[in-house]
């Protein structure tokens, strides 16, 4: 597969609601964050240390995410993070703006007359 | 190399890592305690992928990216931490906040608690601030000042010796300040409240630098601290002014008099307990803000060079006509002091090994122009003092002068000195700090020999 870039700017807008989804499976942090958004995107989305704690503080002074110190094999201590109510509805708002952006691009790029055999995905939904 | 010898290896890297971290301002130690953590998640992985311990760390610093990089991203979420902010009761982190500077800060609300209760003593006597001038006049610092001093005697924990000391000098200001029963009209009256508080200033000076007095270093400090004090008092008194306005405004505006309450005690009490405020600020803030009196020093330097200068060129012309009225010898003092504390914040932010500069050289033109100025001043003066027969006021006045001018007279000589590069700049700060003992005996002399010399007048 020939590795494409995501725009930095599509990037830093996604950013949220992945990190508030990914939290929203449960407590996590920066690192298992970082290699879970790694893993989902087959590699593809590469974050940096520098986009995701920036990220996550910024989340939890909106009050999206709750941190907290737990200690880890011996002298470790690791800082997790936790969903909060807030965070929860943010997730909903922003998965009903996403839906909307990505079915309106969906609509325009498989519009009804030119309905490819190889993207099976939007028509299943629509089913 | 064995697993555990690699590890103990790794460690010092970590270590390492975390030193560079923390040197940057807008890394916190809780971030780095995560990055860190981040650190080891990606070098255990690269661990368990084959690779070995030092190998795996160089890649995973690798992987997150220069720091530089880093602490901008950082940056911009927490901008405020670019800000140097003074945490006055610890930090978000709770447990961390420092015991003693909390211990400290108690203690300084009780000084300033202390200062205000002794500010309204004196009205259970029938003494109303504002009308009882003659009282309050000379015992204001005298009530006020012996807090701040107590406050840092008990930060420095001085002594037996030096509170002794201490206890010795507030005394013996009490006993000037109300020992010779002035009269309200008296010049000595205004003299003393005038004396009095830099006497008992440079006691507080005393508690400052504790039984190291006659260390120029520390001397230098205690003008530092001077400087810095004064500006955080003014900045308080600004405040206060604020909240005195919005006081008598609201209550007025409900038909509530207010201006008993603010004259008898928020004026009284707020002035006091700022003045032990306005010390502790400085101590606190010491090595989290840069210092403002040589910022301001240094601004306004050239500005009254310029000024002098000008002055100097404008009077040729009118033929040495400075009118010497009553007032002109104190205004003359003004300027000297003006230009003394210009000179002596410079100072003490200059680099003593740093060679002569532009700047003083322009120092030196601003004390020989002052120089000038006041020999003009005095030439004009001294024929007509005999003239008008001395008075307290005109002694005093004359004293400072010469004092002042001494000063000016020595500093010019060792700056002259220095830029010409036969003496080192250290000379002009042992002057200065050797000085301040003339002040003192100066103003003790004022306070305790005056009224006596001049029958009380």
């Amino acid at each position: 597969m020939r590795s494409l870039k995501v725009a930095k700017d599509l990037v830093a807008a996604s950013a949220t609601p992945m990190v508030l989804g990914i939290l929203a499976e449960g407590e996590s942090y920066g690192y298992a964050i970082l290699r879970r958004i790694s893993e989902l995107s087959g590699g593809e989305l590469d974050w940096t240390e520098g986009l995701l704690y920036p990220l996550l503080h910024r989340l939890e002074r909106l009050g999206y995410v709750k941190s907290s110190w737990q200690s880890v094999t011996g002298e470790r201590r690791r800082k997790y993070y936790r969903i909060t109510d807030r965070g929860q509805a943010e997730l909903a708002e922003q998965r009903r703006q996403w839906d909307t952006v990505v079915d309106t691009l969906k609509e325009i790029w498989l519009g009804p007359g030119e309905r490819r055999p190889l993207t099976a995905i939007p028509l299943e939904d629509r089913a | 190399m064995t697993a555990w010898e690699g590890q103990e290896e790794l460690e010092a890297q970590f270590a390492q890592w975390r030193h560079y971290v923390q040197r940057r301002r807008e890394l916190q130690p809780a971030d780095s305690d995560e990055l860190e953590d981040h650190l080891r998640g990606s070098v255990d992985e690269l661990v368990a992928a084959g690779l070995s311990a030092d190998e795996a760390f160089l890649v995973a610093v690798k992987r997150m990216g220069s720091l530089d990089q880093l602490s901008r991203e950082f940056a911009r979420e927490h901008s405020e931490r670019l800000w140097k902010q003074l945490v006055l009761t610890g930090g978000t982190e709770g447990a961390t906040a420092d015991p003693a500077a909390r211990r400290e800060l108690w203690v300084m609300v009780i000084c300033a608690a202390g200062a205000a209760v002794s500010i309204k003593v004196p009205a259970l006597f029938g003494l109303r601030f504002g009308e009882d001038g003659s009282f309050y006049g000379p015992n204001f610092a005298l009530l006020a000042l012996p807090w701040l001093a107590a406050f840092l005697a008990w930060r420095r924990r001085a002594r037996p010796p030096v509170i002794e000391t201490l206890v010795a000098l507030f005394a013996l200001g009490a006993v000037a300040a109300n020992a010779y029963n002035l009269a309200d009209t008296s010049q000595s009256v205004v003299l003393t409240s005038i004396h009095l508080p830099i006497a008992l200033w440079l006691a507080v000076g005393l508690a400052y630098v504790g039984d190291d007095w006659r260390s120029s270093r520390l001397r230098m400090d205690f003008i530092r601290f001077s400087g810095e004090w004064s500006v955080y008092f003014v900045l308080i008194a600004l405040g206060g002014g604020v909240l005195m306005a919005f006081t008598y405004g609201t209550f007025e505006a409900i038909g509530i008099d207010p201006e008993e309450f603010i004259i008898q005690w928020l004026l009284p009490c707020g002035m006091v307990a700022a003045i032990v405020v306005a010390g502790w600020l400085v101590e606190a803030k010491q090595s989290v803000v840069e210092n403002i009196a040589p910022v301001l020093a240094r601004l306004f330097t050239p500005l009254f060079t310029a000024v002098l200068l000008i002055f100097l060129v404008a009077i040729v012309p009118t033929g040495a006509g400075i009118d010497v009225e009553r007032e002109a010898l104190i205004l003359f003092n003004l300027l000297l002091v003006v230009v003394l504390g210009l000179l002596l914040y410079s100072v003490s932010a200059r680099d003593p090994l740093a060679p002569p500069g532009l700047f003083d050289k322009l120092q030196l033109a601003l004390v020989v122009s002052a120089l000038t100025i006041d020999l003009l001043v005095l030439v004009e003066i001294t024929g007509r003092i005999s003239g008008y027969g001395t008075t307290p006021n005109k002694a005093a006045a004359l004293g400072e002068n010469i004092i002042l001018l001494v000063n000016l007279a020595w500093s010019a000589w060792l700056l002259l000195r220095f830029v010409r590069r036969r003496a080192p700049f250290a000379a002009l700060e042992r002057w200065q700090t050797d000085y301040l003992s003339v002040y003192a005996a100066w103003a003790w002399i004022v306070v305790l020999a005056f009224p006596p010399l001049f029958n009380y007048a």
